[in-house]
C-alpha cells in the first residue's frame, strides 16, 4: 500500500515537472493596465509596454539608446526627406495574414488620425510602399528623428482592420469611449497575443507560433497580467509568490525586496524629470533671474533625493538625462543656502515674499513629500509657500489655468530626445504652434527657441547634440525653472528569471518576448 | 393602505431624483475625464474637440436631463474608462461584493454569538476581559492596517494564504462569477472576509454582551433556571432567542456601512468588486461610472428600505398611523 502510494507521488511529481519543461508563465502585476487592446487608443507608458507585447515595432531602442531592427531589417536616408526601410521576410500577423509595406503604409495613415499620436507625426507625409517590403517613409521637412518615431511604429494587420465589424462601425476606427472592433481584438506580428481579458482585472497573453522573431532566446509561454495599483498590495503578491515579476517597486520598499533570497531587483535611472515652474507672469518677482537662481540654490535637491526618494533617483541639474542627446555633463547640481540669501538679498527680497504652490499627489513617486520639502527649504529664505496638492484627475485642469505661481510638473520625453522636453516645458508658448503647452513658468527665451527648432532639422547627430547641450546650458545660466531629480525605475522578478535585467531598459519597455525563465 | 405605499413610493422617487443632483453636483469637482483618455502632450484643441464629443460642453443640467432620460430606460451611461455601459460594468463586479459582504457576516455571526454569550455570562472570567479589551482594539485598527496585518502575517510570512485576488471562479450567469464554488477562490475569501469582518466584530460582540446580561436579570430567566432547565438550554433558547431583536435591527443597518467598508478592504486586496471600482473611477474621474455607481447602490437601498417599509405597514398597522403624520 504504501509502496503504490509512494509510485502515485512519484509519477505526479514526474508530471509536475515534466508540465513545468514547457510551459512557462509569468505572472506579472503592473501599476497600470493597457487601457484597450487598440495600440493607437492612447499614448502611455502601459499602452506602448502593451504593443512591445502583442505588436512589434520597425526598429526599438537597445539599452546603448541605439536603434535595433525588429520588422524592419535596414534602413538608409535616399534623400533629407525620406528614409528608405526594407522589410523583414515572412513575417506573419496573429490572424495568419502575411506582414507587407502595405501594412506599415497603413500603420502610419491610422497614427496620424490618432488624436494621441497625431502630434508626433505632424511632420510625416503618407509614407510609399515600393514593393512588398521595402517602403518609404517621408516627412515634410527635415527630421532627425524619424528612426526614433519608427519605434512608434507597431505595424497593424491592415487586412484584419478593414471592413466593418457587427454594428456597422469600421473596423479601424479609433474610439476613446466605445465600443469598437479595435478595442477589443488585436492582431499584430508580436511574441503574444491575447487570449483573455478581463479590463482592469486579468489579461492573459499566449505565446505566437508563428513569431518571426526565432533567434529569441525567450521561453515563456503565457503572460498572465494583473494590474495592482495599490502599492503594499503589489509587493505583497511578489513577496507572497502570488506574482512573479513586479513594476514599479515603491521606494519604501526597495530594501525590502531587494533582499528577499527569492527576487532580484534591478533598478536603472529613469527619464522623467520632476521639475518646478516659476511663473514669470503671475509674479514679477520670478522675471527677476536672480529670484529664480536663488530658489535653484534654496531647493537641496540631493537631499530630497537621498531622504525622500531613498535614494532612487537621480539628481538633476537640467532636463535631458545621462544617455539623451541634449545631456549636457557640465551642468552641476546647486545647492548653496549662503549663496540664495546672497542673491535674495541683492534682488531686494531680503524679507522675502509669498507664493502659492500646486504639485499632484499621486501622480509622480512621493510628489506631494517632495512639494512639501521644497516649500521647507524655501521658508530658509524667507519665501512662505502656500501649498495645495490634489490628485491628478484635478490637477492638469490647475495647472494649465496656472493658478499658482509655482506648480510641479514631471516631463518624459515622447521621443526619447532631449528637444521634446524644450518643445513642451520651456519654449515660449504658442497657441498656434502648440510650443510651450506646459510652459507654465512663461519662461521664454527667443535664441533658445531659435536653438532648439534648428536642432530638430539637423542631421548630423553631433552637431545636433551640440546645439542641444547648448540650450540646456541656457536654461541652466537662467535658472529657467527648478530641477529636482529623475525618477528611477524599478522592477522585481523571481531569481530565476535570467536575463531579467537584459530585457529591461530605461524607456521601460520590458521586452518579455525575450524573457528566458530556467 | 394604498395611499400609503403611493407615498412611499413617491418617497423613493424623491430622494431618487435627490441622489442623482448629487452625483451630478460633485461630477465637475472630482476632474476633467478628458485628461485620463488621452496623453499628456495632446493639445488643448484635440481635448476640447473630445468633450464635446463626449457632451460634457453641455450646462450641467442639460447633461442631467439627458442622463435622466437614459436612465429611465435602463441606461446610464458609457464608462469611460472601461468602454462599456456603466450599468453593465457595476453589475458584473457586485457579485464580488456581495460574497465578501456575505463571507463577512458569516463571521461575525459565528464568532460574535457565542464570545458574546460567553462575556455576558462570565463577565469576570480572564478569556472574557481579554476578549472584551482585544474587541476595543478591534474597533480602534482601521481596516486598511488590519488587512495589511493579515497579508504580512499570513501571505507573506506563513505563506498560508493567497494576497490579492479573487483566485479561481466559475461562471454562474453571463454576470455572475462565483469565487464559492472553487477551492482557490474560497482561500482569496478568507483573508478579505476576515479584514472586513473586523470592522463590524467588535460591535456585535459587546452588543450581544449588553443585551445577553440585560436578559440574564430577567425574571423569567431565574425562573426557567429554578424550573429546573439544563442551563444551555436556558441560556440559548429562553435568553439568547430574547436577545436576538436589537442584533437584527442593528445588523440591518449595519449591513449598509459594511458594504461601504468594502471599498477599503477591496482596494487593499484588490478584491475586484463594486467598492474597488468605485475608488478607481475617482481616481480616474470616470464620472460617467461615478454617477452611475451612486445611482445603482443608492437604488438598492431605496428598494429594500421601501419594501421593507411597505412590508412593516402591512404587517403592523401603528407604522401605518406613524406615516400618516
Amino acid at each position: 500500500m504504501k509502496r503504490l502510494l509512494l509510485a502515485c507521488l512519484c509519477a505526479a511529481m514526474l508530471c509536475g515537472f515534466a508540465g513545468a519543461a514547457h510551459a512557462k508563465t509569468l505572472k506579472m502585476a503592473l501599476d497600470a493596465d493597457p487601457t484597450s487592446l487598440d495600440p493607437h487608443v492612447q499614448l502611455s507608458g502601459g499602452m506602448l509596454q502593451y504593443s512591445h507585447i502583442c505588436f512589434d515595432p520597425l526598429v526599438r531602442w537597445a539599452k546603448d539608446g541605439s536603434f535595433e531592427p525588429r520588422l524592419a531589417v535596414s534602413w538608409e536616408q535616399i534623400d533629407p526627406l525620406t528614409t528608405r526601410f526594407r522589410l523583414r521576410e515572412g513575417v506573419k500577423f496573429h490572424s495568419g495574414n502575411t506582414f507587407t509595406a502595405k501594412d506599415v503604409v497603413w500603420t502610419l495613415e491610422r497614427l496620424k488620425q490618432s488624436q494621441d499620436y497625431k502630434f508626433l507625426f505632424e511632420l510625416f507625409g503618407p509614407a510609399q510602399a515600393v514593393d512588398d517590403l521595402t517602403v518609404d517613409i517621408v516627412t515634410t521637412k527635415p527630421y532627425g528623428l524619424v528612426l526614433a518615431m519608427a519605434t512608434y511604429i507597431f505595424p497593424m494587420d491592415s487586412a484584419f482592420y478593414s471592413g466593418v465589424d457587427d454594428s456597422g462601425q469600421p473596423k479601424d476606427l479609433i474610439a476613446k469611449t466605445g465600443p469598437s472592433f479595435a478595442l477589443t481584438n488585436e492582431s499584430g506580428t508580436g511574441p503574444f497575443y491575447v487570449t483573455y481579458r478581463e479590463h482592469g482585472v486579468k489579461t492573459v497573453f499566449t505565446r505566437f507560433k508563428d513569431y518571426w522573431d526565432t533567434k529569441s532566446p525567450g521561453n515563456v509561454s503565457e503572460i498572465v497580467l494583473t494590474p495592482i495599483k495599490e502599492e503594499a498590495t503589489r509587493v505583497a503578491a511578489l513577496l507572497s509568490g502570488d506574482v512573479d515579476f513586479i513594476a514599479p517597486v515603491p521606494p519604501q520598499d526597495l530594501e525590502r525586496v531587494g533582499t528577499h533570497k527569492d527576487v532580484q531587483l534591478v533598478t536603472m535611472s529613469g527619464t522623467r524629470v520632476i521639475t518646478f515652474q516659476l511663473n514669470q507672469k503671475r509674479r514679477p518677482e520670478f522675471a527677476d533671474k536672480r529670484v529664480r537662481m536663488a530658489f535653484e540654490y534654496a531647493v537641496n535637491n540631493a537631499g530630497i533625493v537621498d531622504k525622500i526618494m531613498k535614494g532612487f533617483a537621480t539628481v538633476a541639474a537640467q532636463q535631458s538625462p545621462a544617455g539623451y542627446a541634449g545631456h549636457n555633463p557640465e551642468l552641476a547640481p546647486r545647492f548653496d543656502l549662503d549663496k540664495a540669501k546672497a542673491l535674495m538679498k541683492e534682488a531686494g527680497y531680503e524679507n522675502g515674499f509669498t507664493v502659492t504652490m500646486i504639485a499632484p499627489n499621486n501622480r509622480y513617486v512621493n510628489d506631494e513629500k517632495i512639494a512639501q520639502a521644497v516649500a521647507g527649504m524655501l521658508a530658509k529664505i524667507n519665501v512662505k509657500v502656500e501649498l495645495k496638492t490634489m490628485p491628478k484627475a484635478q490637477y492638469w485642469d490647475e495647472f494649465d489655468a496656472q493658478v499658482a505661481d509655482v506648480q510641479m510638473i514631471g516631463w518624459h520625453a515622447d521621443t526619447e530626445d532631449s528637444a521634446n522636453f524644450f518643445e513642451y516645458l520651456l519654449m515660449c508658448p504658442n497657441k498656434e504652434t502648440g510650443s510651450g503647452q506646459y510652459n507654465s513658468g512663461n519662461y521664454c527665451n527667443a535664441e533658445l527657441d531659435a536653438l532648439v527648432v534648428a536642432a530638430n532639422a539637423e542631421f548630423d547627430p553631433a552637431k545636433r547634440a551640440a546645439m542641444l547641450q547648448q540650450a540646456e546650458k541656457m536654461a541652466y545660466d537662467d535658472a529657467a525653472f527648478v530641477n529636482l531629480h529623475w525618477q528611477n525605475n524599478s522592477w522585481a522578478g523571481r531569481k530565476n528569471h535570467k536575463n531579467l535585467e537584459h530585457i529591461l531598459n530605461v524607456m521601460d519597455f520590458p521586452y518579455f518576448g525575450d524573457l528566458t525563465i530556467e | 393602505m394604498f395611499a400609503f405605499i403611493v407615498r412611499r413610493i413617491a418617497q423613493a422617487v424623491m430622494v431618487m431624483l435627490v441622489i442623482s443632483v448629487i452625483g451630478f453636483a460633485i461630477k465637475t469637482a472630482v476632474g476633467d475625464p478628458v485628461r485620463d483618455l488621452v496623453g499628456v502632450a495632446v493639445s488643448a484643441e484635440e481635448r476640447a474637440r473630445l468633450s464635446q464629443e463626449l457632451g460634457l460642453n453641455d450646462p450641467l443640467a442639460v447633461q442631467w436631463v439627458r442622463f435622466l432620460g437614459g436612465a429611465l430606460q435602463g441606461d446610464l451611461g458609457q464608462s469611460y474608462f472601461f468602454k462599456r455601459p456603466a450599468l453593465e460594468v457595476i453589475v458584473r463586479k457586485a457579485p464580488a461584493t456581495l460574497e465578501l459582504v456575505l463571507a463577512a457576516s458569516v463571521i461575525i455571526l459565528l464568532v460574535s454569538v457565542p464570545v458574546g454569550i460567553y462575556a455576558a455570562v462570565r463577565p469576570r472570567a480572564l478569556a472574557s476581559r481579554l476578549l472584551m479589551g482585544g474587541s476595543v482594539i478591534g474597533v480602534s485598527i482601521p481596516v486598511f492596517l488590519t488587512a495589511i496585518m493579515l497579508i504580512y502575517v499570513f501571505a507573506i510570512h506563513l505563506g498560508w494564504l493567497p494576497s490579492y485576488g479573487r483566485g479561481e471562479t466559475v461562471r454562474l450567469t453571463s454576470w455572475w462569477d462565483t469565487g464559492l464554488l472553487t477551492r482557490d477562490g474560497l482561500e482569496h475569501l478568507v483573508l478579505p472576509a476576515i479584514s472586513l469582518s473586523s470592522v463590524m466584530l467588535p460591535l456585535f460582540i459587546r452588543l450581544i454582551r449588553a443585551e445577553m446580561k440585560e436578559v440574564l436579570e430577567a425574571e423569567y430567566m431565574k425562573y426557567a433556571r429554578a424550573k429546573g432547565l439544563r442551563p444551555w438550554r436556558v441560556l440559548f433558547v429562553h435568553g439568547f432567542k430574547n436577545t436576538l431583536l436589537p442584533v437584527i435591527t442593528v445588523g440591518g443597518v449595519q449591513l449598509g456601512t459594511m458594504i461601504a467598508f468594502t471599498v477599503l478592504t477591496e482596494t487593499v486586496f484588490q478584491w475586484q468588486g463594486m467598492g474597488f471600482i468605485f475608488l478607481e473611477a475617482v481616481e480616474r474621474a470616470d464620472t460617467s461610472l461615478l454617477v452611475a455607481y451612486l445611482i445603482f447602490v443608492g437604488f438598492v437601498f431605496v428598494l429594500v428600505n421601501t419594501a421593507v417599509d411597505i412590508i412593516y405597514g402591512l404587517v403592523n398597522p401603528m407604522v401605518r398611523i406613524a406615516g400618516r403624520k
